[in-house]
C-alpha cells in the first residue's frame, strides 16, 4: 500500500496502491515504466523507499521470499547449478526439507510437466524452452502462494512460447506476469496498465490493453 | 567444447563423502611441494591414474581436463628449459599435470551440490564469524558458470568479428566484463529470490 521506489533520486514508482485477489494478473508498459520493479517488489528483491507490501497479512521479507516465487526473463541467470535435479533442489535446502521429501518433490513437478527425462542432464546443455521450463520448475518445487513472471516469453520460439503458455494455464497459484507480450496476457483475470511510475489502467484486459495500444500510437 | 563438470557413475570414488576427497586432494597437492622428487610424483601419479580407473573415467576426461591448461604447461616448459635444463622441466610440468589430474578426478565425481556440502562440512569447525554457506555456495558457483562465461565470451567474440575488432583486446574484454558483472547481479538476485540467506 502507498509504495513508491525511488532510485538515485527518480521515483520509479509513486504511491502504488494495489490489492491482489484475482488469479491472474498481466502487467503492461512501456520500457521504464515501472513494471518490473512493481514485480520485484512483490518477492522482495526490491525493497521499497516508502509504503509496505503485505501477503496475507505479513510484510516480512523473508515470509515473502518464503511464499512468492519469481520467475526471471533469462533462464541463464536463474538456474544456479549444473545439474537439473541439484538445481531443483537448491530452494527446498533453503527450506531445510529431508532429503526424501526433496526427492519426492523434485519427482513431481518433474512429471507434472512431463520433464522427468530432463532430471540428470546438465544444465547449461538444455535448449532455451527446457531451461525456461526448469526455471519454473525450480519455482514450483517450492509450493508458493503466488508466482511472479517477469517478461518469461521474451527469450522463447513460438512452439516453446506456447507450451510455456500451456503451462501458465495449468498452474493453481496466483500469478503476476509482466509481459509486453499482448497474446499472453490476453484472457487474463486482471490487467494493470503503468506509465511514469503509476498505474494508468487497472481492470478486465479488453479495455486496458485497447488503452495501451491507443497510448502507443 | 564444453567441460563436463560431473561424470555420471556409482563407483566407490563416486559415493566418497565430498569433504574425505577435498581433504585427500588437500594432502596430495601439499605431499607434492613438500615432498620433492620423482618418486612422490610417481605415487602420486599411480594413484591418480588408479582413481580414473577406479571411477570408470576414461583417457577423454583427463585430457579434457589437461586441454585448457595445455598453452601454460608448454609455456612452462619452454621457461624452465631455458632457467634450468631439460630434467628439471619434465619433473615441473609432471607435477602440474598430477595437480590438475587430481583436482578433476574430485571434480568429476562430485556433484556440485555435494562439493558445497563437502566444502561446508570442512568449514565446520571455523569461527561464527566466517560465512560458511556463502563460500560454500560461491565455489559452487564458480563451477557453474565456467560454461556460461564461455558462451558469453563465444557471443561476443563473434558480435566484435562482425565488426572487424576480432583482434581488438579491449573490445572483447568490456563487454565480457560488463556482462559477467550484470550477469553476476541477476543471479544474486535470483539466488536471494530462493529463500537463500
Amino acid at each position: 500500500m502507498n509504495v513508491s521506489v525511488e532510485k538515485s533520486g527518480v521515483f520509479v514508482l509513486k504511491n502504488i496502491n494495489a490489492r491482489i485477489s484475482e488469479r491472474r494478473i498481466g502487467v503492461i508498459g512501456r520500457n521504464g515504466s515501472g513494471k518490473s520493479t512493481f514485480a520485484r517488489l512483490f518477492n522482495g528483491i526490491e525493497t521499497p523507499t516508502s509504503g509496505t507490501i503485505s501477503l496475507n497479512g505479513s510484510s516480512e521479507k523473508k515470509a515473502l521470499r518464503r511464499h512468492v516465487g519469481f520467475v526471471f526473463q533469462n533462464p541463464d541467470n536463474q538456474i544456479v547449478y549444473p545439474i537439473v535435479a541439484e538445481d531443483l533442489a537448491f530452494g527446498l535446502k533453503n527450506l531445510m526439507l529431508s532429503k526424501s521429501e526433496t526427492s519426492d518433490r523434485i519427482d513431481e513437478v518433474l512429471h507434472r510437466f512431463d520433464l522427468t527425462h530432463l532430471r540428470n542432464r546438465f544444465t547449461h546443455q538444455l535448449s532455451g524452452g527446457e531451461k525456461q521450463m526448469i526455471a519454473l520448475a525450480g519455482v514450483l518445487v517450492m509450493r508458493p502462494r503466488m508466482i511472479v513472471f517477469d517478461e518469461p516469453t521474451t527469450l522463447l520460439d513460438l512452439w516453446n512460447k506456447r507450451k510455456f503458455m500451456a503451462a501458465l494455464d495449468e498452474l493453481e497459484q496466483c500469478i503476476v506476469v509482466v509481459s509486453h507480450d499482448l497474446d499472453l496476457i490476453v484472457e487474463f483475470d486482471r490487467i494493470l496498465h503503468f506509465e511514469d511510475g503509476t498505474i494508468v489502467g487497472d481492470g478486465s484486459p479488453a479495455p486496458i490493453v485497447s488503452g495501451y495500444i491507443e497510448s502507443l500510437q | 567444447m564444453m567441460i563436463d563438470l560431473y561424470v555420471f557413475g556409482d563407483s566407490l570414488l563416486h559415493r566418497t563423502r565430498p569433504v574425505v576427497k577435498i581433504v585427500a586432494l588437500v594432502i596430495v597437492c601439499t605431499s607434492l611441494f613438500t615432498v620433492e622428487g620423482w618418486p612422490s610424483i610417481s605415487i602420486a601419479g599411480i594413484l591418480v591414474i588408479s582413481g580414473f580407473a577406479l571411477a570408470g573415467l576414461k583417457p577423454r576426461h583427463a585430457l579434457a581436463s589437461l586441454r585448457p591448461a595445455g598453452w601454460i604447461l608448454i609455456a612452462i616448459f619452454a621457461v624452465q628449459i631455458f632457467i634450468a635444463d631439460i630434467l628439471f622441466a619434465s619433473f615441473v610440468v609432471a607435477r602440474f599435470i598430477v595437480l590438475i589430474l587430481a583436482a578433476a578426478l574430485v571434480t568429476l565425481t562430485t556433484k556440485t551440490s555435494e562439493f558445497v556440502d563437502g566444502i561446508r562440512s570442512a568449514l565446520m569447525y571455523a569461527p561464527e564469524w566466517v560465512p560458511k554457506d556463502q563460500i560454500a555456495l560461491a565455489v559452487s558457483l564458480c563451477l557453474r558458470f565456467i560454461p556460461l562465461v564461455r558462451s558469453v565470451l563465444d557471443e561476443v567474440r563473434q558480435a566484435q568479428r562482425a565488426r572487424g575488432l576480432e583482434r581488438n583486446l579491449t573490445a572483447l574484454l568490456v563487454p565480457l566484463v560488463v556482462r559477467t558483472l550484470k550477469t553476476a547481479d541477476q543471479v544474486s538476485e535470483a539466488i536471494y529470490s530462493r529463500s537463500f540467506d
